[in-house]
This record gives structure tokens, C-alpha cells and sequence, in this order.
């Protein structure tokens, strides 16, 4: 099996995040960058799929130079190679742009299957990995919870639907597959894997290696902001003890469920 | 403006964010002087649209559409669009769009932007998306005739949908050279064991902010002494520390309480779809930007372990 994963580098959960001055996008100065959480949960399940059937894992990020950080992560925890797309026409794209791009990068790779995170903790759009499945002409199945690969040819896949429903599909390869968090739990890198990284390769490819002229996003985004307060939050304070009496006074004259 | 509404139905009920998307359509359809029709790959479904004020009731019948399957879908959309050529097509975030719809844009080469939660209509229609886990709205404009767009549940409110009479007009396509490299099965559920907790009147729901699974008898104490159910947001179910039943959120259940008392939640667009109907929604979180503030009529900002042993303790003695 020969399986790419997508990785993007996203700010960390806890970092503390402001918007630019023309609204734009992020302050990226001062923050903390992390792989997307369902990320780790879709090179896992490559990694062990790999453990299993034997093959390749290539990880794979769109980003500025400092993206390549999830490349390594990823190689140290025990993906084989990776690709960074990087070039500053790739910044501000729409998302089906974006696939376009990746396209031109993989298409020659012939990957067996495709694994993403099921969603992005920034713009979350959730669309990358079936965009892709599309453009290279894969198979698909979204929300994956579990996945087992019959043989060369098939790979059947656990899907979360709406309300705790589930249902098995089977896919014929090559497939592209949108991973769920919680699927497996994410190995963390060994001293041994660390070492490794120096000796695997990152491939930099930039907009002209990909023979990428002219990119105009189809859609803008036009401003960041924070959103308006829908309620009027009342604050209550003071110590554990004060707060507690007056969370019982809020339970039992405002909200009324005690008696 | 010609948009189109995608309907998902399951055995024949009409999904409510199908409807909800429908009230999307008419609105951006009323200040655009635009017409909207609703696209429905079921007959029952066909019928029972035609209460509702739209231009006309697209339907196509074949049986690979029976149940659902992301190819047959998308050649079958895929051929409606190239026949019909709308502006615009409107579908709800559910699962099931989220399965096909990406897809849908790269084969027509139109721009999808998914899981709106507003528009605004000046010169441009402009479509609000909530990014960042919740922390951040943005606005986003789209440089191209036509567009894809999925409006989040709870986007419009059904009780305004305009009513109407609408004819349903039938649409041929031809799926007989789709290919077939996808082949869904049964539908099935996992858990025997389950709680309601839609009906449920005290919610106390635990998040990241629980720390570890040894610590989650403090929420239980609590939920048991103010006589709740305990719920929890995504990251709890994945770490196995509470069986999925517990979720809310656009995973799990979706829940109307009278008292939503949320402990160390950040506040995930996910998860505030499950639960921003409650009545009264209190938020306890130590980090005062957690994005659950927003929508919360009281909050805390405090150490969830200094404060709930405290309130627990008060409650078993009321």
C-alpha cells in the first residue's frame, strides 16, 4: 500500500489567537503551531495499515516554510518521506484551488489511498481529501471510524452517520478516506524516530516546479472578526465558596429547577 | 438569481435542515428577485413539497437513488446542473452532504463554500462561516457565476418558511454508465445502552477541560446531587472515557434542556449545535475566551475543581 496522509499545521488548541489589523486573517506571530488533531488520527491509522500490509507512507502539507515541522513530526513518528507544497500564490486560496494544487503535486504518485483528517481546526472546511478523491479520479468515504483493507483491489471502511448510526462501506482502491477523531490513539514519536527524520526526504515543490502560472481564488475571504455576542452573559464571582451559593441562588430564583 | 435546494429525506421525512435550507433559499431568493426550486430524488418527498412557496419541485426517480450512494448522487446532480444551469445550489450541512458534496464542486468546478451560518445580501451576497473552533466569524464573497453552499443546522428557522403551492416536474437521467466503486451497507447502531438526553431537563456536560478520566466522578456527583443526566462534548467519547451516548453535538444528540451546565467546554462549533437551544446555558471554564461564553446567560470563570465539589456539596444538603 502506497498512502499518502494530509497533514495541515494548524495554531494549537489552548494558543491565545487576535486578528490582524486589516482583518484579514490570524496574528501568526507569538502562537504555537500543532498538526491538526484528526490529522494525527489519519497518519495513525496509515501507519498502521503500513504495520500491517507493508508499503509507504508519505506525508503531505500545504503551508509556508514553517509547516514542514508536521512533516517531520510525521516522519518521526514514522511516515517515510513527505511533500511540502509552499510558494506565497498558494496563500488566500479557496479550498477547490487548493485540491488543484495538491493534484498537480500527487497525481504521478499513484497513491493506493489517501487519508485526511476529517476537518481542519482553523477553517475547518472539510473538504480536501473528497475534493482530491475527485480530481484523481479515487473512490471515496468520509468520517472513517475504522477501516480494514480486504485486498489489493478493496478497502471497506466503519462510517459515523448522524445520531450514533454507522454503516460499512466498501470501496475499490485507490480511495481517499476522511478520517474521525477518536478512530485509534496517536503514537507519539520515538527518540529513535526523531533521529531518523534527517536521513527521509521533504520534497519542496513550489508553484512553478508544478508549472502553476495564474491562481485567482474563487472565493474571498473578506474579513475576520469576532463574533457578536448573541446573549448577555451574566459574570458571577468570588470565591469557590461565594460562586457555589450563588450558582445554587441562580438554580433555584432564576432558572428554577430546584424547589 | 436561480437557486436550487437540495432535500435530503430519510424514508420519505424531509430532514429539517432541508427545510431550514429551503427558508435560507427564500430569503436570499426575496432580496435577490431570485427563484427557488427544491430538488428531491424521492416521490413521497416531491408531493409533500409542493406546500411550500417555490418556483418548482425538481424530481427525479431512479432506483440507484433509492438509498444513498455518493456516485449515483453526484452523476445525478452533476447531469441536473449541467441541464438546468443554477446560480446557486443550496444544501444542509448534514453527514450525508458532507459525504458528497465536496465532490460535487470539483466535478462541476464550482466553488462550495460549506457550513454557513448567515448571509448578508449588499452589492455581493456575502456568506458568514464559523472558523477557528468558534472563535472567529469571517465573511466570504464568491468571484464566480455560479456557487455550492451548505448552511449550518440551525442557520433559519422553519417557522418562517413561506407556504405556497408548487407543481413537481419530473427529470430524466441516465446512471447506467456511473461507475460503481462504492458500495454502502446496512445502517446500524452501536450501542444498546442509551441515554435521551434530548428529553432530559438538567444537563451537566463535561469537556477537555475535565483534564483526565479519574477526575470525571466530580461531574457525576454534581449531575447526580442537582438530579441530571451527564452529557459531554466530542474529545470525552474519543479518549473512551464516557460511552458515545453522552455526546452532544453534531455527532452525537442534539438537546433542548431548561439548564445546560457546561464544565471546561471550549465551545467547538460541533458541539454548540447540539446544545445552544438549551434555555439556560451556565459555562464554567477557566480560560475566559472560550468561545461558549458567547452564548452562555451565566458564566464562570474558574477552576471547575475548586467550584463543583462546592456545589455538589450544597446541593446534597438542600
Amino acid at each position: 500500500m502506497k498512502i499518502c496522509v494530509l497533514i495541515k499545521q494548524v495554531p494549537d488548541k489552548n494558543a491565545s489567537l487576535s486578528i490582524n489589523d486589516n482583518q484579514s486573517s490570524i496574528e501568526t506571530q507569538n502562537i504555537t503551531w500543532v498538526s491538526n488533531e484528526s490529522d494525527n488520527y489519519a497518519l495513525e491509522e496509515a501507519l498502521l495499515m503500513k504495520e500491517v500490509h507493508g508499503g509507504e507512507v508519505i506525508a503531505c502539507t500545504l503551508g509556508n516554510e514553517s509547516a514542514e515541522q508536521v512533516l517531520k513530526d510525521a516522519m518521526a513518528k514514522g511516515a517515510d518521506r513527505s511533500i511540502l507544497l509552499s510558494d506565497t500564490k498558494f496563500n488566500g486560496l479557496d479550498i477547490l484551488s487548493i485540491a488543484k494544487i495538491f493534484t498537480s503535486a500527487i497525481k504521478n504518485e499513484n497513491f493506493d489511498l489517501i487519508l485526511s483528517g476529517l476537518q481542519s481546526d482553523d477553517h475547518g472546511n472539510s473538504q480536501l481529501g473528497l475534493l482530491l478523491a475527485e480530481l484523481l479520479n479515487m473512490s471515496h468515504a468520509s468520517l472513517a471510524m475504522g477501516a480494514e483493507i480486504i485486498n489489493d483491489t478493496s478497502i471497506k471502511v466503519k462510517r459515523e452517520l448522524e445520531n450514533g448510526w454507522f454503516q460499512w462501506t466498501e470501496l475499490k482502491l485507490p480511495a481517499s478516506i476522511s478520517i474521525q477523531s477518536g478512530i485509534n490513539t496517536p503514537r507519539y514519536a520515538t527518540l529513535k524516530g526523531i533521529m531518523m527524520v534527517k536521513n527521509k526526504e521533504v520534497k519542496k515543490l513550489s508553484a512553478s516546479d508544478l508549472d502553476i502560472t495564474d491562481i485567482i481564488s474563487n472565493v474571498n475571504l473578506n474579513k475576520l472578526y469576532i463574533p457578536e455576542k448573541e446573549k448577555e452573559t451574566k459574570y458571577i464571582d468570588g470565591s469557590p465558596d461565594e460562586i457555589a451559593n450563588k450558582l445554587i441562588d441562580v438554580f433555584r430564583d432564576d432558572i428554577k429547577i430546584l424547589s | 438569481m436561480k437557486i436550487f435546494v437540495y432535500i435530503q429525506e430519510e424514508q420519505s421525512k424531509i430532514n429539517t435542515i432541508s427545510l431550514e435550507a429551503i427558508q435560507g433559499a427564500q430569503k436570499i431568493a426575496e432580496k435577490s428577485n431570485g427563484s427557488v426550486s427544491a430538488i428531491t430524488f424521492n416521490q413521497e418527498t416531491a408531493n409533500s413539497l409542493t406546500q411550500y412557496n417555490l418556483s418548482e419541485i425538481l424530481y427525479i426517480e431512479d432506483p440507484k437513488l433509492e438509498n444513498y450512494n455518493p456516485l449515483y448522487y453526484l452523476s445525478a446532480m452533476e447531469q441536473i446542473s449541467k441541464q438546468e444551469s443554477p446560480d446557486m445550489i443550496i444544501f444542509g450541512h448534514t453527514y450525508e452532504a458532507r459525504d458528497w458534496v465536496p465532490r460535487l464542486s470539483a466535478r462541476l468546478d464550482i466553488p462550495f463554500i460549506s457550513d454557513c451560518i448567515a448571509f448578508e445580501i449588499n452589492n455581493d451576497i456575502t456568506f458568514v462561516r464559523s472558523i477557528y473552533q468558534g472563535k472567529f466569524n469571517a465573511n466570504y464573497t464568491i468571484n464566480n457565476k455560479q456557487s455550492i453552499i451548505s448552511f449550518q443546522s440551525g442557520a433559519f428557522k422553519i417557522d418562517t418558511i413561506q407556504s405556497g403551492t408548487a407543481s413537481v416536474r419530473n427529470i430524466s437521467i441516465d446512471l447506467s454508465t456511473t461507475y460503481d466503486s462504492i458500495t454502502p451497507g446496512e445502517k446500524f447502531q452501536e450501542s444498546a445502552q442509551s441515554v435521551d438526553l434530548s428529553q432530559a431537563n438538567v444537563i451537566v456536560s463535561v469537556g477537555r477541560g475535565i483534564g483526565k478520566e479519574e477526575n470525571l466522578p466530580t461531574a457525576k456527583d454534581l449531575a447526580a446531587a442537582i438530579g441530571g443526566e451527564l452529557a459531554s462534548s466530542r474529545p470525552i467519547v474519543d479518549a473512551g472515557w464516557l460511552e458515545p451516548y453522552h455526546q452532544v453535538g453534531s455527532s452525537g444528540q442534539t438537546v433542548a434542556p431548561t439548564l445546560y451546565l457546561a464544565l471546561g467546554i471550549s465551545g467547538a462549533i460541533q458541539h454548540v449545535v447540539g446544545m445552544k437551544g438549551a434555555k439556560n446555558i451556565v459555562v464554567i471554564n477557566k480560560d475566559p475566551n472560550a468561545p461558549l461564553f458567547e452564548i452562555a446567560d451565566y458564566g464562570v470563570v474558574g477552576d471547575i475543581f475548586e467550584i463543583i465539589p462546592k456545589l455538589t456539596e450544597l446541593l446534597q444538603n438542600t
